[in-house]
């Protein structure tokens, strides 16, 4: 799976920071996503669904490979 | 990059655009006023004539300025992409500035209105300490409530909703320092938005005396407070204190008395009467549609049967309540035109919107377009269901907290908001319309759309149910 950001949709708010911190942070500055690993594990997929879940801004979407 | 090397790239980019045709013209512009009246009267008719009239793009009038609305799910997602820098959101609202004040927020440039999240506290950390707070407001208000009798929505909800935005936006000890009047002295200030501030915000009309007379008060109000925090000198740790404690070199403090008001009115003002409205709504609908109702109150006794807080479940997902929420948003979103000013030529398609106009889209049309929703009219949560999702299927066309780089700050604030209210509320009591269902509708009359009253309900505490 690999994770794709719409950066126009995000605001920073930092839900997927809370859902998946292996994978995302935000930053501060500039109160945006920083995605840390794009390819992430295989073992985080639960983690990384709930963060595109949730994400106030619908600026997450997971693509499959 | 730099903001200037944005313009200059932007400039550049208007340059090469040959430049489309004008956009068509809405009927019934009357000479001085354009549509401002119908705009006033009957907004939502005339937005959606707009549309029928005209297609994709269409003009209408505020007095002298033009304004092109977007319809449609692509021209609004146009619309919602364009950066700041094209289209400014402060100066197409003219009728806030005397509310705010002078130099409060769409006074800032864009850049600093960014920081509004920085503002930490809507950032998802500080959820579950809001959800304690709604929760403990909310049993507040009901706890001064007799065994059964009747409520004012509009009265009930706006008072509600000025304790849990103050205390979470601003600080516990400040809202303790606010009274009943704080609450109706506020509401004064949000009938000041009349489209008239299109001709001139600052005419001599009752609404606009009203709207100034209420600032004036609020301001009476939070001198007293930070009067008496002077004089006790006790730190109570929240923004106002915060604001006060910050002096000029010359050791004068930084901020006035009206500024800091000023400063709180603006905080406030975006999710007050937006939540206020959709909880007195969604109360409404769920009245209105016993099935729905009876879906949703099973689903919270379910989830707190195990005596579970509020603050716990309102995080979560609770699903069929949540999309009665949508669903009410969808019908009566809150603000029902969002516009911006067009900085420099905003192209679509064939068509040119000139440097100076407005352009606007209508979360009113848009959330009931038939080719994004099933039988549009109707109230209908399962839209928002597995294997439909309407909204997540169409992320331009549901737009009651607008879309794009724009969309509203608050909205996940809104919702855990709205999921504690109604978690406490259906809990302890169960409600009955005391009018017709058809008799519940918005007044219009302002830009800040409000419930008309009469909007009275009947409730009854639940057997059983006392109070925590």
């Amino acid at each position: 799976m690999r994770i794709r950001v719409d950066l126009d949709l995000c605001q920073g708010h930092g839900t997927c920071a809370e859902e998946a911190p292996e994978v995302f942070a935000v930053d501060e500055r500039e109160s945006k996503v920083i995605v840390r690993d794009e390819c992430p594990a295989e073992s985080l997929r639960a983690k990384v669904k709930s963060a595109v879940r949730f994400c106030p801004t619908r600026a997450l979407s997971l693509v499959e490979e | 990059m730099t903001a200037v090397d944005a313009v200059a790239g932007v400039v550049h980019d208007a340059r090469a655009h040959p430049g489309g045709a004008p956009p068509p013209r809405v009927s019934g512009a009357l000479p001085v006023l354009g549509h401002l009246l119908q705009l006033r009267r009957q907004p939502i008719e005339l937005l959606q004539r707009g549309h029928a009239e005209c297609g994709e793009l269409a003009e209408l009038r505020l007095a002298r300025l033009p304004l092109v609305m977007l319809y449609g799910e692509e021209a609004q997602e146009a619309f919602f992409r364009a950066p700041e820098e094209q289209l400014d959101q402060a100066a197409a609202y003219p009728f806030m500035k005397p509310i705010f004040g002078e130099g409060v927020v769409f006074d800032a440039p864009p850049e600093r209105r960014k920081e509004a999240l920085r503002n930490q506290s809507l950032r998802d950390k500080q959820m579950r300490g809001h959800a304690e707070v709604i929760a403990h407001e909310t049993e507040r208000m009901v706890e001064r409530l007799p065994k059964q009798g009747e409520i004012d929505l509009l009265e009930f909800f706006a008072e509600l909703t000025i304790y849990t935005s103050s205390a979470c936006l601003i600080g516990k000890p400040f809202r303790e320092e606010l009274t009943p009047e704080f609450a109706s002295v506020y509401h004064d200030l949000e009938l000041g938005t009349d489209a008239i501030a299109y001709v001139n915000p600052y005419l001599p009309i009752p609404s606009f005396r009203t709207r100034d007379r209420a600032r004036r008060r609020l301001v009476e109000l939070v001198t007293e407070i930070m009067d008496a925090r002077k004089r006790s000198a006790q730190a109570k740790g929240d923004l106002l204190d915060i604001l006060m404690r910050v002096h000029h070199e010359d050791g004068r403090p930084r901020f006035s008395a009206d500024e800091i008001t000023g400063m709180f009115i603006s905080m406030m003002f975006a999710g007050h009467h937006t939540t206020s409205g959709t909880a007195a709504w969604t109360l409404i609908e769920l009245l209105r549609h016993a099935d729905h109702r009876a879906r949703v109150v099973g689903e919270l006794d379910q989830l707190y049967a195990d005596g579970s807080e509020v603050s716990y479940h309102a995080l979560r997902e609770i699903p069929h309540l949540e999309n009665a929420i949508k669903e009410t948003l969808r019908l009566h979103p809150p603000l029902i035109v969002l516009m911006r000013k067009v900085l420099y030529d905003f192209h679509y398609k064939g068509w040119t919107v000139a440097a100076g106009k407005l352009v606007g889209t209508s979360p009113a049309v848009s959330n009931r377009l038939p080719e994004c929703f099933q039988d549009p009219d109707r109230f209908d949560p399962t839209r928002y269901g597995e294997g439909r999702e309407e909204d997540r299927l169409h992320p331009f066309g549901w737009i009651p907290f607008g879309a794009g780089r724009h969309r509203c700050v608050g909205a996940a604030f809104a919702m855990i908001q709205l999921k504690a209210i109604f978690s406490v509320l259906l809990e302890r009591f169960e409600f009955e319309l005391a009018q017709p269902a058809a008799a519940y509708r918005n007044d219009h009359s302002k830009m800040v759309v409000q419930l008309a009253q009469p909007c009275r309900v009947r409730y009854r505490r639940r057997p059983g149910k006392a109070a925590a």
